[in-house]
């Protein structure tokens, strides 16, 4: 392949590619353009099949604050996002280190564990979860949503915060040890700051999954009050007439950060799923 | 980084700690300062304790409170009415829509697993090779990724309308039909679209795992089939696909696992419905639940079942890889 990336000429296959990778881009965006169509077509103009709005009321982009209650949703999804990050880094790294540095008794069996987790998904879990917080009278709490998130999350976070400390030589940690440093000391001063990369990838991740959760929202969730952005958008569907214009502003309030963060550790992200297995 | 310059812990011939094996198969001994720390006493718990608490209370109890309520007779409500044996297993069995929204999961499984992974493979191809505006068009791919696919699957819907839907409007110019159609209103109209949409969530994804496959590929080993004379069909079948297999069976098993629990899409685009037509066994344990618990979890552990035989699979995928 080497050779066939040396800088070429202008040649048809090169047009043909370039033309296909294009049209491609443009058809995975589309939806989400269509989305802000929507959003920005007059209540009046929602049941016209025109590709395009008359005028566009961009206004509804401020209107869904008031008319619609994506403002306590867009909380409820913040406070569980930034709960559930901050949870899966403090229980995950400590276990990343541990298992990075030292090969104890029960690891592979503590690894095999975290990697299990990562199949079992919360969709197949659904009767179980919702029973378990039911019985602990745990429903519509914010912490019961963290909690949940940062369980599912664990696993990738392990996999990805385990392979960089593993690529960090322990030289430098033991060096700081010998210095009078502890183990966690060494931790914090040496290895955190170089495994900075992989503490960034592992946040963001963790944060845009709890951010993009569905299925558990719905089922431990019964107030609309506590339901995040996502249930709450879907649950604008059962209205007697939906306001998919409001709906969609609300989508692409959900949508837009997380793209950004997202296209920041898009090269890391692949590595983080399929570790354990590709290696 | 003046920490690199003092690299001498090895000539600290400290025991081990009780807890801790040696670290690393190098065989370096854990530091004296190590040695002192009390944590190292008290072994891996500590680190890896709270992992393995989080894990038990959300992963390994609602799998235990799965099995037990699918043994009991519970309202909608919740009323529980005490033990049933395997009165609800009974009564799933007996249950009409259990054979069609069995038989539709896996056709669905298959389809769009299948579907994903061919388009994937040629997605992949394309986006390794070099051409003007190749960053753009791949950070396109990674929309439908970061997105909430509940979001995503709502905008199909949306665009799927019988009145406003943009697609019916498009298939109407282009002529593919003849009159704007409800496809979201019974199992024949939506089922190709929940594919349809399902595979649109799941290229990204594999897309990136292929091509993080094909990267490894060394351009040296292209030049060798070269110079044997390989067409490049040949090279394709004969070097690429068996280079890209780890990568190609892990993307696999991942999407196996993600599309036969995967809950917004039908959620999003059909609820399941009209009735439990277009209900896959994740989504038709969810309406199960609304009016019975016990035979909900029953379905559950019916599903647990065939997720426990795609985890080992994945392993066994996962062993394959480690050894070659």
């Amino acid at each position: 392949m080497s050779t066939a990336l040396k800088k070429s000429p202008f040649t048809v296959k090169k047009a043909v590619v370039t033309a296909t990778a294009w049209l491609l881009a443009a058809l995975f965006l589309a939806p989400y353009l269509e989305m802000v169509v929507t959003a920005a077509r007059p209540a009046g103009e929602l049941r016209d099949n025109g590709y395009l709005p008359q005028h566009f009321a961009w206004n509804n982009f401020v209107d869904v604050w008031s008319r619609t209650t994506i403002g306590t949703n867009l909380g409820v999804s913040v406070l569980v996002a930034a709960g559930a990050t901050l949870l899966t880094l403090l229980v995950a790294l400590p276990a990343a280190y541990y298992t990075a540095r030292i090969r104890f008794r029960g690891r592979t069996a503590f690894l095999l564990l975290v990697l299990v987790t990562q199949m079992f998904q919360p969709t197949a879990l659904q009767v179980g979860l919702a029973r378990e917080f039911t019985s602990l009278n745990m429903m519509d709490s914010d912490l019961t949503l963290i909690v949940a998130n940062a369980a599912f999350s664990l696993a990738f976070a392990v996999w990805i915060l385990s392979a960089y400390i593993s690529s960090i030589p322990a030289e430098l940690e033991e060096a700081a040890m010998i210095d009078g440093t502890g183990r966690v000391g060494a931790l914090f001063k040496v290895t955190l700051p170089l495994a900075l990369p992989g503490v960034v990838t592992c946040v963001i991740f963790t944060f845009i999954t709890a951010w993009n959760e569905f299925v558990m929202g719905l089922i431990l969730v019964n107030s609309p009050a506590k339901q995040p952005l996502t249930v709450g958008i879907d649950s604008m569907i059962g209205a007697y007439h939906p306001q998919w214009n409001y709906m969609f502003a609300a989508s692409l309030v959900s949508i837009v950060p997380v793209v950004v963060l997202f296209a920041a550790i898009e090269r890391h992200v692949v590595a983080g799923l399929t570790a354990g297995s590709v290696k | 980084m003046p920490e690199q310059t003092t690299t001498t812990p090895a000539a600290h011939p400290a025991p081990p700690p009780s807890g801790a094996r040696p670290a690393r198969a190098s065989g370096r001994r854990p530091s004296a300062a190590g040695a002192r720390n009390s944590l190292a006493r008290l072994g891996p718990w500590p680190w890896i304790g709270p992992s393995v608490v989080l894990i038990l209370m959300v992963v390994v109890w609602p799998v235990v409170e799965m099995v037990i309520t699918s043994t009991h007779k519970i309202s909608g409500l919740g009323i529980d009415f005490g033990s049933d044996g395997i009165g609800r297993y009974r009564k799933l069995f007996d249950d009409a829509r259990l054979g069609p929204v069995m038989a539709w999961t896996v056709v669905w499984t298959v389809l769009v697993v299948t579907f994903t992974m061919v388009v994937s493979l040629a997605l992949a191809q394309l986006y390794n090779q070099k051409f003007p505006g190749r960053r753009f068009t791949r950070w396109a791919l990674i929309i439908p990724w970061a997105s909430s696919v509940i979001v995503t699957s709502i905008g199909f819907r949306w665009m799927l309308d019988e009145v406003a839907g943009v697609l019916n409007r498009a298939m109407l110019d282009l002529g593919l039909i003849h009159s704007a159609e409800n496809w979201t209103g019974d199992a024949a109209h939506a089922k190709p679209w929940l594919i349809l949409v399902a595979v649109f969530v799941s290229l990204p994804f594999t897309t990136y795992t292929l091509l993080a496959g094909l990267q490894t590929v060394p351009g040296e080993v292209y030049e060798a089939a070269r110079v044997d004379g390989a067409g490049k069909w040949q090279t394709y079948w004969r070097v690429t696909l068996p280079l890209l297999r780890p990568s190609f069976l892990v993307a696999l098993v991942i999407n196996l696992i993600n599309v036969f629990n995967s809950f917004p899409v039908i959620w999003g685009m059909t609820q399941g419905g009209p009735n439990t037509d277009t209900s896959t066994s994740t989504v038709f344990m969810y309406i199960l639940g609304q009016t019975d618990v016990g035979e909900a979890a029953a379905m559950s552990v019916v599903n647990f079942a065939v997720v426990i035989v795609m985890v080992l699979l994945f392993l066994k995928v996962s062993r394959w890889n480690e050894e070659s």
